[in-house]
């Protein structure tokens, strides 16, 4: 297990660095220094000296990919492309366009989000789960259907009226919990319930179609009979078994997410003023803050990877038919 | 005729299963005495299978018990609550599946599977379950009983998950055992012993099981009651005696007749070699660790020599794994062969040379492909479901060039195609899924034969299919190998088939071929141990039949 | 006047045709025609299926666009140029809703108002200074006071209905008389013949749902000519109009994208699937460092990176119309690049096990090369999966429309689209009072484009999917 972690690690060399040069592709190729020099200094009278002495000052006098004048390997290493690459892989972000650490910011605002997205996938998971098992186990019935058809109604509308709609009503017309804004601690659970709610309530329809068919696919295997056959009751076959063998293909789905929760939600953040990194990036987005936008994809990166290794690992504990190796 | 009423155990009275208002078991009655074998004997779609869940109450909610009752010592199991039933169920009546495979839960220890019926019914403690289990397992024949409670089933081999089936099925000493096809999916050797356990069982215990099964050499082992159901009725129920010897039912003469195709072996005719197999051998690399190294191979095929004859059929018998589907891959170029020759003779041309086909590139290869076609077992796999008949059989004449190219000349062949293998020209625009099993596997036939081959592989080409069906396609393939003089490698499992096609036999095991010869060298005089046990293990019927045979 | 097409034009029209020709595909292969008939068997699919397509029927309408220069000849048309409106580029949406576009208001009036919503201050002749409502410009202008706004509405609903009413049994009569064609005239006879009455397709549900739509939207339009149905917005336009005119960026953000999506999913896909080996690691690769970068991130990436290109290059647009037009090109692009890696994941595995079935074997044993096998073998046995997908991304997108348009990476601005409107909206809800027709109307349009979608593909999924079939 120990050298298959280390072999997934390797692996995810070679992604992360195509990740970069996605981002070097998307943001150098295009935008090349020349004209991030012209559009700092302003359009006007900009000599080719002020925009070299601009690169030098900002660490962008190297070329993009091949340093023809270094010599053997430093060809390829004093790029700006790979010394870009291996500061993200230090953690070095740089400064923002503001003037702040990225790096800083982004270890003070993981609090905040984590603050939201773990409730609510947690909440989230357990009730649409349980729903879902709910259902399954009046299948077929009208009480089935009519879920069903709830279900698909509660996924066709946009997750922004949802919340647009809750702070209305719930804020707005019954000043049952605050607006927006964050405090840390114990005090910050009256803006969280909200979003939280919000949050669960919107991923519902989805959650418990996919849930529910996935149950209902274990239910018609072979395995169910044999247990019925054993004289178990409905709800014995389904928590025993059914519960156990549908959580695995469950789990592909949601392990991966898991460490992307630090990355917090654009639009719940922003809507609800939490001081956390989904509210930072759409922030950055809209001040066209290219530092803090490329270090949020190679952080998400990072965490998607994190997360395909958890999902491989959290099968060895729910299928004792995989080993991993 | 008191003494009877009392030790029948379970009566089914006049049963009637519906979907959608189509009868699919239509007012059947029997009954079954205690520690009585009764077979229950059907093709596919027969309705045994749906009669065994009724019992049970676990028929599909989208069939209906319309009529009847099913007395348990002398309780209406239809009348009962389903809570009650849950009681019956795994207590009174047992259950054991055919798939091993997947009858049981993938993520649950087998010990826990088994002691979930004690838990359930007996209410035993954690331990004495446990304790109760390894005995259970002990006596239905799992060795190491103490450790493979803690196995999972994808660590046991399929006659080992039967086995923990059994041991489930016996957990709570249940008054009536329903085995349903508990051995097709095992082999030869396998099933013997695992219809040895369930005959011990009986007797020690006295149980009464009703045996479902479509195979005439099991029911001649395992029943002493017999009936046969066709279309949703039973057509015959006899004692075993009198049902083996004089079967009053015209289909179940035909049954019985089909079970051993023929007795009689072919003559060995001198003929000239057509393909000859070389210490061919086919590796599979086991790769491992970071950087994928090779740390062993599989050894699929391992140095088999073979030799096929112009107009005659080697039958390859061996058991699942054994890699006798391999040799037919390695001969088409499907799979690359790790060494060894391959040589093909080309008989039908004045100057009669042989070509190594391992040598050959796929281009080059393109020419014999039209020489060495191809059948399959399985019917449903083996056709597009997208393509139209005349699609599927024009395939092979186009990409290979074979007869003329013009539209209207392939149509005429693909008719006459059709008609030899017993189909209407009409049959032509039609989707496979429009036939059955046996008429797929007949255009799986014309397909190969529009290529106008001198060798088809055929890999297990009636395994899946019942027997009269098999019969028919057997007839078929032998019928066309008289007319066209061709060769068959015909790839099996089942030995009862062996008399009916094949002139020379080569037993396989292990990827080694362990004998060869005649098919009466084989079957009369075995040499090697393996053979031998795999003689042994075949049911008595076929034995029987073998004693004769000359 | 004269024609202009813009790239989405261009590329919605392809699709149609495309569209059309797969049509005429299914027409003659038997069995696909038998699988879309099951569909459409469910009242629910069928009432899905029309509304879908009075949708596309509104994009492809303002899918055409023209140049209107003020003529020389008719003075007919030199009127309705003179207002400064008609200048630019037009669609033939812009065309049948121009009374729309010339009444506009001077700031918000909420539906069927006759005056505007808030106060503005007043000086009457003496000086003094009052809060009134003023009066709009244009709506509900022809009301006298003589009889309540309600009972105004219900007497023009006659109108409407009575057209709808003309118009679904002028349908009808065209239906019967194909089925007259059709039956070459045996029309009783074949119908008294019928096995199955089961075997109809439900008839009812698609008239009742065709004759709903046709209601209501010949009603907005009717009475959208007296009042501002749904209200106005900030700058005094008709709410309806900009929902309406957003119907086409949202179905063009479904439809083109997995035009996009499509080939390089499947291309990529079965490669993979297929040929194995080092092809597959290499895409293997692609598409999990593609996923890996957060959706929503990638999408601003390359979109911001696009507002510098344009920013850089402006004089490479025509007109302020091309520019959003392209930024939507740009943007289905970049959905379509970041979106084909799911259904590229499956195809490949679906493939991966295909190839092992045996009629495939069959094939290689016939010597066919890899290019057949995968034509004829394996795109037809996948393309089931392919149509699921594509149903199912639908709604997404249309989802996603508007959730990118709030993080200010969708469409550009002066585009009218859901998102856009929902983005104003939230501002508008914390007014006092709530102005509330803006969010409703976008809420009101999407949901039900989304919930048809929505309700489709669960029909295309029950009957396609060969595992729910059970």
């Amino acid at each position: 297990m120990f050298e298959y972690i280390i072999k997934r690690f390797l692996f995810a060399v070679p992604i992360l660095i195509g990740v970069n040069l996605i981002t070097f592709a998307l943001f150098f190729m295009v935008n090349t220094p020349e004209d991030m020099a012209r559009a700092q200094l302003g359009a006007k009278q900009t000599t080719p000296e002020m925009i070299q002495s601009w690169k030098v000052e900002n660490g962008y006098d190297k070329p993009l990919f091949f340093n023809g004048d270094a010599a053997g390997f430093d060809k390829v290493t004093e790029t700006l492309f790979s010394q870009e690459s291996l500061k993200l892989f230090a953690f070095d972000f740089g400064q923002s366009d503001s003037g702040r650490q990225i790096s800083a910011d982004i270890q003070e605002r993981m609090g905040p989000s984590l603050a939201i997205a773990l409730p609510t996938f947690i909440i989230g998971l357990v009730t649409t789960i349980a729903l879902a098992l709910l259902i399954v186990l009046f299948r077929g019935s009208t009480l089935d259907t009519v879920t069903m058809m709830v279900a698909v109604a509660i996924m066709s509308v946009s997750g922004l009226f949802y919340i647009i709609a809750g702070q209305v009503l719930f804020s707005k017309v019954w000043h049952w919990v605050p607006i927006s804004g964050y405090t840390p601690g114990w005090e910050g659970v009256k803006f969280l319930i909200l979003p939280v709610l919000i949050g669960v309530f919107a991923g519902l329809g989805a959650g418990m179609r996919w849930y529910r068919s996935i149950f209902l696919e274990e239910m018609s295997k072979d395995y169910v009979r044999t247990a019925k056959a054993k004289g178990l009751s409905d709800i014995k076959v389904l928590f025993g078994h059914v519960l156990h063998n549908g959580m695995l293909p469950i789990l592909t789905g949601v392990v991966v997410v898991i460490p992307t929760l630090f990355m917090g939600s654009l639009i719940m953040e922003s809507f609800f003023g939490i001081p956390g990194l989904g509210s930072y990036t759409i922030d950055a987005i809209n001040a066209q803050d290219f530092g803090i936008v490329k270090a949020m994809v190679f952080l998400g990166s990072v965490l998607y990877i994190i997360g395909l290794i958890l999902t491989d690992i959290s099968y060895t504990f729910f299928d004792p038919r995989v080993k991993l190796s | 005729m008191m003494n009877q009423e009392a030790s029948t155990v379970l009566s089914v009275q006049n049963l009637t299963v519906l979907v959608d208002n189509t009868p699919l078991i239509k007012n059947i009655s029997f009954s079954i005495g205690g520690g009585e074998i009764f077979a229950l004997v059907g093709e596919s779609g027969s309705g045994k299978s749906l009669t065994s869940l009724a019992i049970m109450r676990l028929l599909p909610e989208a069939l209906r018990v319309t009529s009847g009752s099913i007395l348990l010592e002398q309780q209406d199991l239809f009348q009962l609550p389903e809570f009650k039933m849950q009681k019956i169920r795994g207590k009174k009546i047992a259950m054991i599946f055919q798939e091993p495979m997947t009858s049981l839960n993938p993520v649950m220890k087998v010990g826990e599977q088994v002691a979930e019926v004690l838990r359930v019914h007996l209410k035993l403690n954690r331990s004495q379950a446990r304790n109760k289990v390894i005995s259970l397992f002990e006596e239905v024949g799992i060795p190491e009983a103490k450790e493979r409670y803690e196995w999972y089933p994808h660590q046991l081999s399929g006659g080992q998950k039967q086995r923990v089936m059994i041991a489930m099925a016996l957990a709570c000493e249940p008054d009536v055992l329903i085995a349903d096809e508990p051995t097709t999916a095992l082999d030869v050797t396998i099933q013997a012993q695992v219809l040895q356990l369930l005959k011990d069982i009986r007797d020690k215990r006295g149980l009464s099981i009703l045996f479902i099964t479509h195979d005439m050499g099991v029911v001649n082992e395992m029943a002493d009651q017999v009936a046969v159901m066709k279309e949703g009725e039973i057509v015959e129920q006899a004692e075993k005696q009198a049902f083996f010897s004089k079967p009053r039912h015209p289909y179940t003469q035909k049954l019985l007749q089909d079970a051993i195709p023929s007795n009689h072996f072919k003559p060995a005719v001198e003929s000239k070699t057509l393909l000859q197999l070389t210490d061919l051998k086919v590796h599979f690399p086991i790769k491992k660790g970071l950087f994928q190294r090779t740390v062993g191979y599989v050894k699929a095929v391992d140095g088999v020599t073979l030799e096929i004859k112009k107009g005659q059929t080697l039958a390859l018998v061996g058991e699942s794994g054994s890699g006798k589907s391999t040799i037919g891959q390695a001969i088409l170029k499907l799979v690359d062969s790790t060494s060894g020759s391959v040589n093909f003779s080309n008989l039908s041309e004045q100057t009669q040379n042989t070509i190594d086909l391992t040598q050959l590139s796929e281009k080059q290869m393109k020419p014999f492909r039209k020489k060495v076609q191809v059948i399959f077992q399985d019917p449903f796999s083996a056709l597009n479901p997208r393509m139209t008949i005349d699609e599927i059989i024009r395939e092979g004449m186009v990409s290979l060039q074979v007869g003329s190219g013009k539209k209207e000349d392939q149509d005429q062949r693909i008719e006459e195609l059709l008609d030899q293998v017993g189909l209407l020209p009409e049959h032509k625009k039609r989707y496979p899924h429009e036939f059955s099993g046996g008429q797929r596997q007949r255009i799986g036939i014309a397909r190969a034969l529009a290529v106008e081959p001198e060798l088809i592989i055929c890999d297990e080409p009636t395994s899946a299919l019942d027997v009269t069906v098999r019969a028919q396609v057997l007839n078929l393939l032998e019928d066309l190998q008289q007319k066209y003089q061709l060769s068959f490698l015909f790839i099996t499992h089942d030995l009862s088939i062996i008399p009916a096609i094949a002139h020379q036999v080569a037993v396989m095991k292990e990827g080694k071929i362990v004998e060869q010869g005649t098919v009466e060298q084989i079957m009369h005089f075995p040499k090697h141990d393996y053979t031998k046990a795999l003689l042994n293990s075949a049911p008595k019927l076929f034995k029987e039949r073998l004693e004769v045979a000359g | 006047m004269s024609f202009v097409w813009l790239w989405t034009d261009i590329l919605v029209w392809t699709l149609v045709l495309v569209l059309i020709g797969a049509v005429r595909s299914i027409r003659r292969s038997e069995q696909i025609r038998k699988q879309w008939f099951y569909i459409l068997k469910s009242p629910i699919a069928m009432s899905a299926a029309i509304v879908l397509s009075f949708y596309l029927l509104f994009a492809l309408l303002d899918s055409v666009h023209f140049q209107y220069t003020p003529s020389k000849q008719g003075e007919a048309t030199e009127q309705t140029v003179s207002s400064a409106n008609n200048q630019g580029v037009l669609s033939l949406l812009d065309v049948i809703l121009q009374h729309l576009r010339d009444k506009t208001e001077r700031t918000y009036s909420a539906p069927f108002a006759t005056h505007e919503y808030s106060t503005s201050l007043s000086y009457d002749e003496s000086g003094a200074v009052t809060q009134v409502y003023r009066p709009l410009k244009f709506g509900g202008q022809h009301w006298t006071g003589s009889h309540t706004i309600l009972d105004d509405v219900m007497v023009k609903t006659a109108i409407p209905f009575l057209f709808s009413c003309i118009f679904i049994a002028f349908i009808f009569t065209i239906h019967l008389g194909w089925g007259f064609v059709k039956t070459r005239g045996n029309y009783i006879d074949y119908y008294a013949n019928q096995p199955d009455p089961k075997d109809e397709l439900p008839w009812g549900a698609a008239y009742f749902t065709l004759f709903l739509l046709v209601f209501l939207f010949s009603w907005f339009y009717y009475l959208s000519h007296f009042y501002h149905v749904l209200g106005t917005d900030k700058v005094g336009q008709d709410v309806l109009y900009q929902a309406v005119k957003s119907i086409r960026t949202g179905v063009l953000i479904g439809l083109l994208t997995t035009l996009v999506m499509l080939p390089l999913a499947l291309i990529l896909g079965i490669s993979a699937g297929y040929f194995k080996g080092w092809v597959d690691d290499v895409i293997q690769y692609v598409y999990t460092t593609l996923n890996s970068i957060p959706g929503v991130l990638l999408i601003a990436a390359a979109v911001l990176m696009m507002q510098v290109i344009i920013t850089n290059n402006s004089d490479w647009f025509g007109s302020t119309e091309e520019r959003a037009d392209l930024r939507l090109l740009f943007l289905i692009f970049i959905l379509g690049l970041t979106s084909w890696t799911g259904l590229c994941r499956l195809l490949r595995a679906e493939t991966l096990k295909i190839s092992q079935v045996e009629y495939v074997t069959a094939a290689k044993s016939f010597g066919l090369s890899p290019f057949r096998i995968i034509q004829k073998h394996i795109t037809p046995n996948l393309m089931h999966l392919v149509l699921i997908a594509l149903v199912l991304d639908f709604s997404g997108l249309v989802l996603a429309e508007a959730v990118l348009s709030y993080v200010g990476v969708g469409v550009d601005p002066t585009t009218a689209s859901w998102g856009n409107m929902i983005n104003q909206a939230r501002l508008e809800m914390a007014r006092e009072p709530m102005v509330w027709w803006s969010l409703f109307s976008a809420f009101a349009f999407m949901f039900t484009l989304v919930l048809a979608a929505n309700l489709f593909s669960d029909r295309v999924q029950t009957v396609l999917d060969p595992r729910r079939n059970n």
